[in-house]
Formats: C-alpha cells, sequence, structure tokens
C-alpha cells in the first residue's frame, strides 16, 4: 500500500496526517515557515508570487473560520487565486456525492482542495481521486486529523522551546472526538518528543489510546506535573448530550486549566489552545491571556505554516 | 438425465468420504457412488480427472436484494454468481425492502428463484414486522410460504420482552431464529471495531460488549424459551468464548462466522477502504485467531460469505458514509481452501463447515451426496491460480476487500439437480 500523501520520490504530494509523514518534511515546513515569518516581519508588502496563477479551491464542508481564513490569507499572501466555498453539511442532501463536487471543481482547473468535511477519511478519499497534478490539504476530516493545526502547533513549541527532545507535552481534553489531537500527537512522537500525556476522565479518551505512543492521566493534578507544554483541547457543548460528562461545570472543576494547576507545570510552561477557546469550560481566562498562554502567537504562526505548505505542495522553491 | 463424473476426488464430509470414487446421476439425484448402477447409460460424461467433486456449497447469508435494492444486484445476476462460485444453496435474510414478513413476499421470491433454476434459495423470514422489533410477523404462514428460519438481519430489536416473545413462540412451533448479536445502543453509529485502528484513524468505534452483551441475552433467552438458536457472524474472541461455554453446557446452539473475519482484520482498512467497512467490523487479529479456533474445535459451525452485493456510488463515501458490506459468492470456497491451507485442515473437514453444517442449520436435506439426494454438486480445480478482479466477478456487487487477491481453487462445474448450471470458461 502507497504512503497516500507522497508521490513516487519521497516528496509531499498532499497534506492529509501528520502520521507516517517523514520528520525531514516536517523540519523542512517549520524551516520554510521560519522564511516565511521573519520576511513577512517588517514587509511593507507581505506578498510572495509562489502560487502566482495557481487555483486554490477551500473546500469547506463544515463550518469553520478560522482555518478557513487563514488559509485564505496563506493562499493570498502567496498569490493564488483563492476560490471559497462553504458547503456545508447539507450538501448532501441536495444529492451531489463528494466526489461529484470535487470533479466538478477539478473540471474548473483547480490546483490545490483545502478540505474540511465532518468524516474521517474524507480528506484521503478525495485526494485518492483527483488528477496527479492536484494537491490536497487536509484541513480537518471528522475525528481522524488536522495535519496544519498541529504543524503550527509544532513550530510554536519549537519557537518557545528550540529542542524537541527535552520536552513533556501534556494535551488535556477531549482527545476522544479531537482529530487536532490525534495530529498532535504524531507530530509529537514524529519529532522525538519523550514523554507525551493525554489527560481526560476515561468517557473522552479512545481504546487503547495509549497505542499511539502516550501515557493517560486521568488526573488532572498529576498529569500536568513538570510539563514543558499544555496543549488544550476544545470541549464542544454537544458532549454533554450523549453521556460522556455531566456538566461543563464539573469538568471545569476537574480538568479546566486554572492558575494554581498551571503551577505544577515547569516555571516557564506555555500554554497552547486550538481555538476556539470556552472560557471557563477548558480554561479560565486569567490562564488564556495570562503570561504562558502563546494562544496568539499561535495563530500568527498558523499563517505561515499553511504558507510553507502550500509552496511545498506546489513545488517551489523558498 | 444421466451423468457420470468420472476420475474425480470426491470429498463429502457428510459421509467422510475422500476418495477417488466416480458419481453417477439419474432422475436428478445421486444413483450410485464408486461402481456404476446396472444398465446405466451416462448421456453426458463429466471427466473430472485432476478435480475435486464435492456438494454445492452451502451459503447461509447471501443478500441477493430482491425485492427492493435491484440497483445494488438482481436474482438473475446473484444466482449466476452463486453457481459461479459453486454455490447451490444459499439463504437469503429477510432485510429486503420492503423486508420479508408477508407470505406474498416470500412465495413470489422463492417462484422467481426457481424460475431461474440454479441455486436453491431458502428464505429466512422476518422475526417482527418490517423488521421493526415490536409485532411478531405470521410465522406459521411464512413457514407454510417457505421460510426455514426467523430473524432479524442486523435489525436491532431493542426491546427484550419482544425479543424473548418472539423465541417463545417460535420454539412452539419449533422454529429456528437466527439471530445476529449487536447492541444497537453500543453499536451506534459506529463503523470499525473499537480498537486502535479505529483509534487512530477516528472512525467511531463498535467495541466488543456490543456482541457479547447481545449474545448473553440471546444465550440466556434461548436457554429460558427453549428456541433453537442460531447465532449470526460472530466476530470477536470474546464472542466465540461464550458460544463454546454455551455448547458445553448443552445448549442445542449453533454459529456463523463470515469468511471475511477469518481472513481480514482491523488493518486492512488500511487507508480509509470502505470495502473493509463491514457488517459485523473487521476486529483484531486477537479475535482472528480465536475466530480460526473456535472453527476448528467445532464451536463455530459454519462460514458464510455474508454476500452483500454494494453499487460503487454507496461505497465511493468516506468511509463511515459507505455502506456496509461486500460481494463475496464468487470467493467463499476459494476463501475456505485458503484457510484450510493455512490452518492444515484436512479438506474433508473444511468443506463441512459450507456443506452438511449449514444445510443442518436450516433444515435442509441438502450439502452432501448419499445416495438418494440431490445431484447438487461443485467440481473444482484445486490447483487454478487466479486473481480477484472486481469486473470479472459475475455479482452485481463488485466490491471485495479480496480485490487483487491471489485465490487458488477455481470452480469447474456446478450441478443443480443434476444438470449442469454452470461450466467454466476454460
Amino acid at each position: 500500500m502507497k504512503n497516500p500523501q507522497l508521490n513516487k520520490n519521497g516528496e509531499l504530494q498532499h497534506l492529509l496526517t501528520t502520521e507516517g509523514l517523514p520528520v525531514a518534511i516536517v523540519r523542512d515546513i517549520l524551516d520554510k515557515a521560519t522564511v516565511f515569518l521573519d520576511a513577512a516581519e517588517g514587509r511593507e508588502i507581505k506578498k510572495f508570487p509562489l502560487l502566482h496563477g495557481k487555483s486554490v479551491f477551500n473546500l469547506f464542508f463544515e463550518d469553520s473560520t478560522r482555518t478557513r481564513t487563514t488559509f485564505e490569507i496563506a493562499a493570498k499572501r502567496l498569490s493564488a487565486d483563492v476560490v471559497n466555498l462553504n458547503i456545508g453539511s447539507s450538501s448532501t442532501n441536495k444529492g451531489e456525492t463528494l466526489l461529484d463536487t470535487v470533479n466538478n471543481l477539478c473540471a474548473m482547473h483547480a490546483d490545490m482542495f483545502i478540505v474540511r468535511h465532518s468524516q474521517s477519511g474524507a480528506a484521503h478519499l478525495i485526494a485518492r481521486n483527483v488528477a496527479p497534478d492536484v494537491h490536497v490539504i487536509n484541513a480537518g476530516d471528522g475525528r481522524h486529523a488536522h495535519p496544519t493545526q498541529a504543524l503550527l502547533d509544532m513550530f510554536t513549541i519549537r519557537h518557545y522551546k528550540k529542542e524537541f527532545h527535552n520536552l513533556r507535552v501534556a494535551i488535556v481534553g477531549d482527545v476522544l472526538h479531537s482529530r487536532v489531537a490525534r495530529s498532535q500527537i504524531h507530530a509529537l512522537t514524529t519529532l522525538g518528543v519523550p514523554e507525551v500525556r493525554v489527560i481526560a476522565p476515561k468517557t473522552l479518551l479512545p481504546a487503547m489510546v495509549e497505542h499511539l505512543g502516550v501515557q493517560v492521566y486521568c488526573n488532572m493534578e498529576q498529569g500536568l506535573k513538570d510539563v514543558d507544554v499544555v496543549m488544550m483541547l476544545r470541549l464542544q457543548n454537544e458532549r454533554m448530550l450523549g453521556a460522556l460528562l455531566p456538566s461543563a461545570q464539573e469538568y471545569f472543576k476537574h480538568y479546566g486549566l486554572t492558575q494554581e494547576r498551571l503551577a505544577l507545570a515547569k516555571q516557564d510552561a506555555i500554554v497552547m489552545h486550538p481555538g476556539p477557546m470556552n472560557r471557563g469550560v477548558e480554561i479560565d481566562s486569567s490562564v488564556a491571556d495570562g503570561t504562558h498562554s502563546v494562544i496568539l502567537p499561535q495563530v500568527t504562526f498558523g499563517i505561515a505554516v499553511r504558507m510553507a505548505v502550500m509552496s511545498m505542495l506546489a513545488g517551489a522553491k523558498v | 438425465m444421466n451423468v457420470h463424473i468420472k476420475n474425480g476426488r470426491l470429498i463429502d464430509p457428510k459421509n467422510k468420504t475422500d476418495a477417488q470414487q466416480d458419481v453417477f446421476i439419474a432422475e436428478r439425484r445421486i444413483v450410485a457412488i464408486g461402481k456404476a448402477p446396472q444398465d446405466f447409460v451416462a448421456e453426458r460424461v463429466i471427466d473430472a480427472s485432476g478435480l475435486i467433486v464435492m456438494p454445492g456449497l452451502v451459503d447461509v447469508a447471501a443478500r441477493l436484494r430482491e425485492p427492493g435494492y435491484e440497483y445494488k444486484a438482481t436474482l438473475e445476476s446473484e444466482m449466476t454468481a452463486a453457481v459461479a462460485g459453486g454455490v447451490t444453496s444459499l439463504s437469503c435474510p429477510p432485510d429486503t425492502d420492503p423486508p420479508l414478513d408477508e407470505p406474498g413476499l416470500v412465495e413470489m421470491l422463492k417462484h422467481r428463484a426457481r424460475s431461474l433454476n440454479q441455486a436453491r434459495v431458502f428464505p429466512i423470514g422476518a422475526l417482527t414486522y418490517g423488521l421493526k422489533g415490536a409485532e411478531l410477523t405470521e410465522m406459521i404462514e411464512l413457514t407454510d410460504a417457505g421460510c426455514k428460519a426467523f430473524s432479524q438481519a442486523d435489525a436491532p430489536l431493542t426491546d427484550t420482552r419482544v425479543l424473548m416473545r418472539a423465541m417463545q413462540y417460535a420454539a412452539t412451533f419449533g422454529y429456528r431464529v437466527w439471530l445476529r448479536p449487536q447492541d444497537c445502543f453500543l453499536a451506534k453509529n459506529g463503523v470499525a471495531h473499537d480498537g486502535e485502528v479505529a483509534t487512530r484513524l477516528g472512525l467511531p468505534p463498535i467495541p466488543t460488549v456490543a456482541e457479547t452483551i447481545a449474545l448473553s441475552t440471546m444465550l440466556q433467552l434461548a436457554r429460558e424459551t427453549g428456541a433453537i438458536l442460531h447465532i449470526c457472524r460472530i466476530s470477536s474472541a470474546a464472542g466465540v468464548e461464550m458460544v463454546r461455554a454455551a455448547k458445553q453446557q448443552g445448549l442445542a446452539v449453533t454459529c456463523d462466522v463470515s469468511m471475511n473475519h477469518i481472513h481480514l482484520t482491523e488493518m486492512d482498512i488500511g487507508f480509509f477502504d470502505s470495502n473493509c467497512h463491514l457488517s459485523p467490523p473487521l476486529r483484531s487479529q486477537r479475535d482472528r485467531e480465536a475466530l480460526r479456533v473456535g472453527l476448528l474445535d467445532g464451536t463455530i459451525d459454519a462460514i458464510c460469505s455474508n454476500h452483500s452485493p454494494v453499487d460503487d456510488d454507496a461505497k465511493q463515501l468516506p468511509f463511515a458514509e459507505a455502506e456496509a458490506g461486500a460481494t463475496g459468492l464468487e470467493l467463499l470456497l476459494p476463501l475456505v481452501l485458503k484457510w484450510a491451507e493455512q490452518g492444515k485442515v484436512p479438506l474433508l473437514e473444511a468443506l463441512s463447515r459450507v456443506t452438511i453444517n449449514p444445510a443442518q442449520m436450516l433444515g435442509q436435506k441438502v450439502g452432501h451426496l448419499s445416495i438418494g439426494a440431490h445431484a447438487d454438486i461443485c467440481i473444482f480445480n484445486p490447483k487454478t491460480s487466479w486473481k480477484v478482479e472486481p469486473a470479472a466477478l459475475k455479482s452485481q456487487g463488485k466490491n471485495t476487500p479480496f480485490n487483487g487477491y491471489e485465490m487458488q481453487g477455481r470452480v469447474c462445474y456446478t450441478l443443480l439437480d443434476g444438470q449442469v448450471v454452470y461450466q467454466s470458461a476454460a
């Protein structure tokens, strides 16, 4: 079985998941992102002509503001033509299948698809069915993967911590439903982080999660002890409906990130969140806005990382 | 027509025969084995040198998709597939549209099948109206129309009291109840085994307890009601252990497994291969090994194809949205042979799982080649290697997880009632 995101020369053809991504490619993306970030600092014109004449389609079958916007900005800064399609989850009700939608857009000479879909594996399905010169970036598929989020998180960690090989990282919250968590775990282990922890009640942990190379903690205090990085996950409100949690209040009481709990981590620990945050549910405002928080820099870095991925897929030298 | 099948290796599990023996057929039935009866004049001689002659296969789970899902498959296409796979008897689950809950529907199906005259169809009637799990069907009427057992197929029966009454009622008349153990709450929205692969791929899981909890209920109700219970499509090691224990305690329960589950595991899903979206889900390596052990020690009585043709459109979707199921009739024999070879199971033993054992579950006098039996015969070449190519399959369903696999053993002739209903091109 061929690796679906690499071409036959082992180069990045699509970005579908951080799982199985060669570490050299991950480092390359982070390095390229640094170049874009440095170049953007203090530049009057933030544009690069690397994707000039290319059509990038933002194909969002699931609502998103932040991710879609950052992809749009990234593509525009690379001088691509960007088309936004918010198809919403109702599109299948109109009778058009996912592949029909994609084939139609391919007929409009799309060069790159940024895809978000509520079903795990949707980006893989599209990648399998497009022409060899079309690239697919997974912007989130079901519970499976959100690789650019994980890569921007790695960029953030490297920015503040310089190295990966000496870190202790905790991922806190709804790992069960989180594509972000899965992609973070694969990226962290790929980059050689020796200790990755997940912290959550058992209802929010998938089966055999320890097989992904993480240590499982159900106690927030124990899990946060001496960590260098705290990666919070968003808790969706509908989780209360599926009998996974009794209430947001009880969750915050036991798993919310507060100043007191953060004090258990290393003194120079950083706090991350993929957004959008639920203040008072998974994170206390004083932490979100506090000195350890790098949540807003994450967003800035996200644009540079997405530019790096897109330019790499387009084969551009930076 | 008088037929003489000569020089073949006859394997008939019921009669414990595995020897080079000729078979003589007259008036649709087996009239002699070994030596020709006096005055026997063959009108057709089939030279089976180098070939294996066995009873036609009995497949206890083959969806023909009629009525209601003709765009997925038709009786014509699937019966052709059956005989190309050496299957001469099959039973079809009641999950058609409408479900097989009315005698008229059953009669229509039987009539259609008979007119095609390729394989025998033994319908399984719906246990409850519309498979809705609320009201009992007219089991006596349905039996008179031709139903051989009653089942919910994969439809849930959440109300345990209804299940108990259905089993009591069936037990009153000695009817067979075929149940697929899956707790619908625990399996809700699930598409893959609750293990490492589902966790990695972020696929909604179906835990093993979904099978074992339902199984426990069924076994206890069988004890309580005295119903003749058959467990369909067992998939987990824990489930096999429960059936083994029940059998040891003397419960008259039988059990089948799909051919997919003795060869594949969750790992075969790979990068979201929707051909591996099956129901029950493919489970872990440990489960697969336990299923194989269960097959060998008699805990599991039969192997079925769980043939469920799905149209391409329903498979070309993200994994969870794709329809569960795979084509199977033409792969049943080679996959049983593959299992036998891998597990070093003598053919006489292995082939009982697709002949006499399933025939007994159906209570039908098929699946063996005794004198006087229906001359339903499969003749295959055990040495023919072939590659599974979907386009070459006769079934209208082209989706199979075994796409591209090398198979060994191919059907040369299939006879139904002594008539050749399939003959391979080669």
